[in-house]
């Protein structure tokens, strides 16, 4: 018997008895709660959650207004800008006034099509990369699958941002992303991932980013950059 | 009395009274609630959250044996290593192995409450090993060679000058008491250990049955380093961490951060579903995911507490507990601290080691109300005195009650010992609070009530006899 049949077989005894269903005299009271009466009902509860998470209003002009919002929050700085030209533009004046010298970029095409415009020595992560040359780099410049309004959060993958390290070991972070990028609520994130990866074609590695890195753990006070990015940029249009 | 429950009164005892070290929990615990609250409040249903939350963690964990099987099939299908490990003992041995067997020497660490629960670094470092934490707080406690003071906030019993000073002595560094400074001190050493490392291990906050991912919840960055640069990634995680669905993270995972720290949602919130993919740049050419039991079934087989596998490490328990903040993390010597682990932990390591914990609550249920999967905490903290008392009856507290049994079922001593008692009292106040006194661990920082000079049955007895035209102005 091996070590995974002994845990299973524990767990199967021990499964034997049904544990009661949590707090099951608070149902009913809520109109739209409704009583589970078997594990695959309450597991199609959490369809619900959107329900209980907080507001995001119902248009995209909306949206983009609270992503603004929680962005600035977060210390993550907005641009939005006109067109594709407009958006150069602006990735341009970032690299002047912070005196980039060398920044890494992937094969994404609205992100590879900024940092060319740049004019700058550049990583390109796609064909692999040394990574002293990465951890050098001013700047990491990459794409994302979406931006999520409700947290302020960038949703990317190592697809749609450069692999693994590209987003998070360069100080800056700068996202490029179209304003029709942006999702209302964290339940239609997860809608995204699934319509675009799944079941078959997952990433090995998805992550959402809800400003730029930071650590509260001396004393409760708030610094940026704890192991990844300082600063982290959204440039949108 | 156990040896771990003399070291938990000896040091409750010491750190409620050090004013500075309650003074530091105050402090960290205000900005906590003044983060939270507001955060909690933003929700549309906060508590139709914890119902979901709560209804979706008791179908994973009632058909634990189905979706760890479906998470298995899941992640082996993207070229994911899955090891099962019953035993602290063998979770470490599968861990060595695959270190061994990369000829490995340079270890980085994101934050793993699990490898706390093993001993990990200690084994590691013994074997020569260099094992580095890469999460602030535990690369400060790891320099200070002390185990996390609080699950989520590691350090949050340090002042600045005490880590200042830690730095100066290990890491030569120029004191400053900047905690900025302090930070970009750690990032610099611990940048070039991500990249020399050979082997990153992290935890996981949550299982993905559905697709065979991980979530790491993390806000420095650590984690997603230790999962990028390495060539080799170990996930050790606990069997309870289960989420049927990877769409059950759009409400885990604010639910986590507004709870643990009070934030819409934490830095990083990354899912990992294997090692580097074809067509991938980057990434682990391996992933080892180590599940581990270390008596989570004997939780799992009691359908009384099993909710408290429900649980996802917020620390939200431990920042509302009065208990907590008068003793501290270190005095409960566990793991994991607070309710939560006063309850979870006689499950884990013994219910007679551990059942002292247990008691050391004044059952307020601030736990329970304030736990986002609405685990019964304070409830379970009676549950574990019940069942130690039945499996073990105190020989002392039996003799107690026989004791007085015998007393009220013979009024006339009872009679005698008021009145000796009353002639004893003033006699007590000499040896009050000393070790000369019988009830010296209530009577030390309270009073007694004094017995009355005259009991209610010589009062009666006594009384003055009044005719019933006298009676509307009542008792004297």
């Amino acid at each position: 018997m091996t070590e995974r049949d002994k845990i299973f077989s524990r767990i199967r005894d021990a499964l034997k008895t049904a544990s009661p269903k949590p707090g099951s005299h608070h149902l009913g009271h809520h109109p739209t709660a409704q009583q589970p009466d078997s594990l695959t009902a309450a597991r199609t509860a959490a369809s619900g959650a959107r329900d209980w998470l907080p507001s995001v209003g119902h248009t995209e002009a909306e949206w983009i207004t609270l992503f603004t919002k929680n962005s600035f929050d977060l210390r993550t700085s907005v641009i939005v800008a006109a067109d594709a030209g407009a958006a150069h533009r602006q990735l341009r004046a970032l690299s002047e006034a912070e005196g980039w010298a060398r920044v890494a970029t992937h094969g994404h095409g609205i992100a590879a099509g900024a940092s060319a415009a740049l004019g700058l020595n550049q990583i390109n992560t796609d064909g692999g990369y040394d990574v002293h040359a990465l951890e050098r780099c001013d700047a990491g410049i990459s794409g994302c699958d979406a931006l999520i309004a409700q947290t302020g959060s960038i949703l990317l993958t190592t697809r749609s941002g450069g692999g693994r390290a590209l987003s998070v070991l360069p100080p800056h972070h700068v996202v490029i992303a179209r304003l029709d990028q942006m999702v209302p609520d964290l339940p239609s994130a997860y809608e995204l991932l699934h319509h675009t990866y799944g079941p078959a074609q997952w990433p090995s590695m998805i992550t959402i980013i809800t400003g730029p890195s930071r650590t509260g753990d001396i004393e409760r006070i708030l610094v940026l950059g704890a192991h990844g990015p300082k600063k982290l940029t959204v440039i949108l249009y | 009395m156990t040896g771990n429950a003399t070291q938990f009164q000896n040091d409750a005892d010491r750190l409620t009274s050090d004013l500075t070290h309650r003074q530091r929990i105050q402090s960290a615990m205000t900005k906590y609630y003044a983060a939270r609250y507001p955060r909690q409040a933003i929700f549309r249903d906060w508590q139709e959250g914890r119902q979901t939350a709560a209804e979706t963690k008791w179908a994973g964990i009632n058909e634990l044996d189905k979706h760890l099987a479906e998470f298995e099939k899941n992640a082996v299908s993207r070229g994911t290593s899955v090891h099962w490990t019953s035993t602290s003992e063998q979770a470490r041995q599968v861990i060595v192995d695959i270190i061994r067997r990369h000829n490995a020497q340079r270890i980085v660490k994101s934050k793993v409450m699990t490898s706390e629960e093993i001993h990990l670094n200690q084994l590691l470092e013994s074997l020569g090993f260099e094992v580095v934490e890469s999460d602030l707080g535990e690369y400060i406690q790891q320099l200070k060679n002390e185990p996390p003071y609080h699950f989520v906030f590691p350090c949050m019993h340090l002042s600045r000058e005490e880590i200042s000073d830690l730095f100066e002595n290990h890491l030569g560094t120029a004191q400053t008491h900047d905690p900025e400074a302090l930070t970009m001190i750690a990032r610099d050493v611990l940048r070039k250990k991500y990249i020399e490392a050979d082997i990153g291990i992290t935890g996981a906050n949550f299982i993905v049955a559905e697709t065979g991912m991980i979530s790491i919840t993390e806000n420095e960055g650590n984690a997603r380093l230790t999962a990028a640069l390495p060539r080799v990634m170990i996930t050790l995680v606990g069997i309870e961490k289960i989420l049927p669905r990877l769409a059950d993270l759009a409400l885990f995972l604010p639910m986590l951060a507004t709870a643990g720290t009070g934030q819409p949602l934490t830095c990083y919130n990354t899912m990992y579903g294997g090692p580097r993919q074809p067509g991938e740049v980057d990434g682990p050419e391996e992933w080892h995911v180590v599940f581990l039991d270390n008596n989570r079934t004997t939780l799992l087989a009691d359908p009384e507490q099993r909710d408290a596998l429900h649980c996802i490490r917020c620390g939200a328990c431990l920042n509302v507990c009065p208990i907590f903040k008068n003793v501290g993390g270190f005095s409960y010597g566990t793991t994991y601290q607070g309710p939560i682990g006063s309850v979870i932990t006689p499950h884990l390591r013994g219910l007679q080691d551990w059942k002292h914990l247990s008691s050391a609550s004044s059952l307020c249920g601030a736990c329970t109300e304030t736990c986002p999967v609405k685990i019964d905490l304070h409830h379970h903290l009676l549950h574990n005195r019940r069942n130690a008392v039945a499996e073990k009856p105190g020989r002392l507290e039996s003799l107690l009650w026989q004791g007085f049994t015998f007393l009220m079922k013979r009024p006339w001593l009872y009679q005698t010992g008021l009145r000796v008692g009353r002639l004893l009292q003033p006699l007590h106040g000499l040896v009050k609070g000393d070790i000369l006194d019988p009830a010296r661990a209530w009577t030390k920082s309270r009073e007694l009530p004094e017995i009355a000079p005259v009991s209610f049955r010589d009062y009666w007895k006594n009384r003055p006899l009044v005719s019933a035209g006298d009676r509307k102005g009542g008792p004297p």
